[in-house]
């Protein structure tokens, strides 16, 4: 029922996008046609329609933070601006960078301040980048991507305070209703999937609550992700400081969990000869970084890729600059949502999965020298 | 590094790492405590109790399988009684139609063997009766012809005589 509704509205708005930019591009073609005939000034527009159709701009636009939250046509969401810099901090509206024109201008505060290809840099007059005071420079704005983040945080807290809320109320006697009932197959999943079958049932309870937070924020920011308006439209899960903080997050907890086997295993590899153990230790080593590194990069790649073919198949029609070849970009681009919905859950099933791996990995216990990787399976079974 | 400062996609932004560890925390220690918490704690307190309500029903599923071995070993052990008293029954019917049949055939016998020696006795009996009867009519007659006979005194002793060499003594 939930995926059809999300379905309908992705077609909905997919063939809203559309249309309207369809009209665009018949007023750009009429536009082009009178110039033509009118040669005289034909040079500008024609200079000003080759920007317009830069598709790499307008698909890195899409995927990339903002300073503003973009609602329709030309109205956008102002977000504040907090800046550090040497001269301490500062706190405006975005709005003060755009003038009535919706061109970016700079702003003076202790610096002069313009946002310069989405980030906000200091300037020097010529409004050329002062690079050596931009480095002094720390962004802490609520971007799209942040906000989009708090309205996600706020979703998932409205929404499991309410189901945990239920559990209070009815008791455990009553069988789960409402978003209980949609909330308690997923935590199960993640428990009887993800924790558990990783982490053994003598550990898994410990680290609940940390791989449920990860898998629900990873899932609420995907499927955010995939709403192409207001409040969804931000691309989180795709950013590379989002799937990095995660990945940190995960890196501290399993090291932190990790006990003496484990590090024993990286450092000193038991059951081998000792020219082997100094040949492992340094892969062993980097292979503490790469785990995290790669669940970093595998979210935000995937994500990430998503989007861009998405909106690669709606830049199709203004490639063509026909709108007929919607017919063909609009049945991908909704064919590729649908792949997209399925990936949302996968990437946060397979985020948390391995985490969950990796947390087994650093809390299992080695009762014997058994150390091939039989002997790793064998001793869960002990 | 020069990768980084050429695409923007990868270079992270300090401000959305900052605001994301806050938010990661905030959700972590909010839902941890008042979410997932209770969350947890019902799920598995639900998931005890039905595992407790099957381990009873299984109890009990076991229990009454044994009250129905029980009843059916009771049934058998009645039914093995009832047959055992049917046979001693039959059993003692048998010996005591037998035992009835022996005394009545010894009675009967007895009866027989009473009633032919009363037979014998009354037929002796009778025999003698008849004997004496007839020994008596014998004498009677032979007293007449006698005394008819012996008027004649040659005639009397000639057949004393008669009779004395008849008789012998035995």
């Amino acid at each position: 029922m939930a995926s059809r509704t999300i379905k309908s509205l992705l077609v909905l708005c997919l063939s809203l996008v559309t249309m309207t930019f369809s009209g665009h591009v018949y007023a750009n073609e009429k536009a082009v046609q009178t110039e033509q005939s009118n040669p005289a000034v034909a040079h500008e527009p024609a200079a000003h329609e080759a920007k317009a159709f830069n598709v790499t701009e307008t698909i890195l636009d899409h995927i990339k933070d903002d300073h503003s939250w973009h609602l329709w046509g030309h109205t956008s969401l102002s977000l504040p601006v907090i800046l550090y810099t040497p001269k301490g901090f500062e706190f405006f509206s975005s709005a003060k960078f755009m003038n009535e024109h919706h061109e970016h201008i700079m702003y003076k505060g202790n610096f002069d301040y313009k946002i310069i290809e989405g980030k906000v840099k200091i300037v020097d007059a010529t409004e050329a980048i002062d690079q050596a005071a931009s480095k002094t420079l720390w962004d802490f704005s609520i971007t799209k991507n942040v906000a989009s983040l708090f309205v996600s945080v706020l979703i998932l807290l409205v929404v499991l305070l309410t189901a945990a809320g239920a559990y209070k109320k009815t008791g455990i006697t009553t069988a789960p209703k409402g978003v209980q009932s949609f909330m308690e197959p997923i935590v199960l999943f993640v428990r009887d999937e993800v924790a558990i079958p990783n982490i053994g049932k003598k550990k898994f309870a410990k680290y609940m609550p940390f791989l449920l937070t990860i898998f629900f924020l990873v899932l609420t920011n995907n499927f955010l992700g995939l709403i192409p308006f207001f409040p969804g439209g931000a691309n989180v899960s795709g950013n590379i400081a989002f799937t990095m903080t995660l990945a940190v997050c995960v890196f501290v907890v399993v090291n932190l969990s990790a006990n003496k086997s484990y590090w024993e295993h990286i450092f000193w590899m038991p059951g081998m000869h000792w020219s082997m153990k100094l040949f492992l230790a340094p892969i062993e080593l980097i292979g503490v970084f790469t785990k995290p590194i790669s669940l970093m990069i595998r979210l935000f790649a995937n994500i990430t890729a998503g989007h861009i073919l998405v909106l690669s198949l709606i830049c199709l029609i203004f490639i063509f600059k026909t709108v007929y070849a919607s017919a063909i970009a609009v049945p991908f681009a909704v064919f590729i949502g649908m792949i997209e919905l399925l990936v949302a859950f996968l990437q946060a099933y397979i985020f948390t999965m391995l985490s969950a791996m990796y947390i087994g990995m650093a809390t299992e216990e080695h009762h014997h020298e058994a150390h091939d990787h039989e002997g790793h399976k064998n001793v869960a079974h002990h | 590094m020069f990768l980084l400062e050429v695409n923007p996609l990868v270079l992270p932004d300090i401000g959305l790492v900052f605001w994301n560890t806050i938010a990661f925390l905030v959700l972590l220690i909010v839902l941890g405590k008042f979410a997932w918490k209770p969350m947890l704690k019902a799920i598995a307190e639900r998931e005890s109790g039905i595992e407790e309500a099957l381990l009873r029903a299984d109890k009990m599923k076991a229990e009454i399988a044994a009250m129905q071995n029980e009843n059916e070993a009771l049934l058998a052990k009645a039914r093995e009684e009832r047959a055992g008293m049917i046979k001693d029954a039959k059993e003692t019917a048998d010996k005591m139609v037998s035992e009835a049949k022996d005394k009545a055939k010894q009675e009967y016998d007895r009866i027989i063997s009473d009633a032919q020696l009363a037979i014998t006795q009354q037929k002796n009996a009778a025999l003698t009766e008849v004997k004496n009867q007839v020994g008596t009519l014998v004498v009677e007659v032979a007293e007449k012809i006698l005394r008819k006979e012996l008027s004649n005194k040659a005639d009397q002793e000639s057949y004393i005589k008669q009779i004395a060499e008849g008789v012998k003594l035995n």
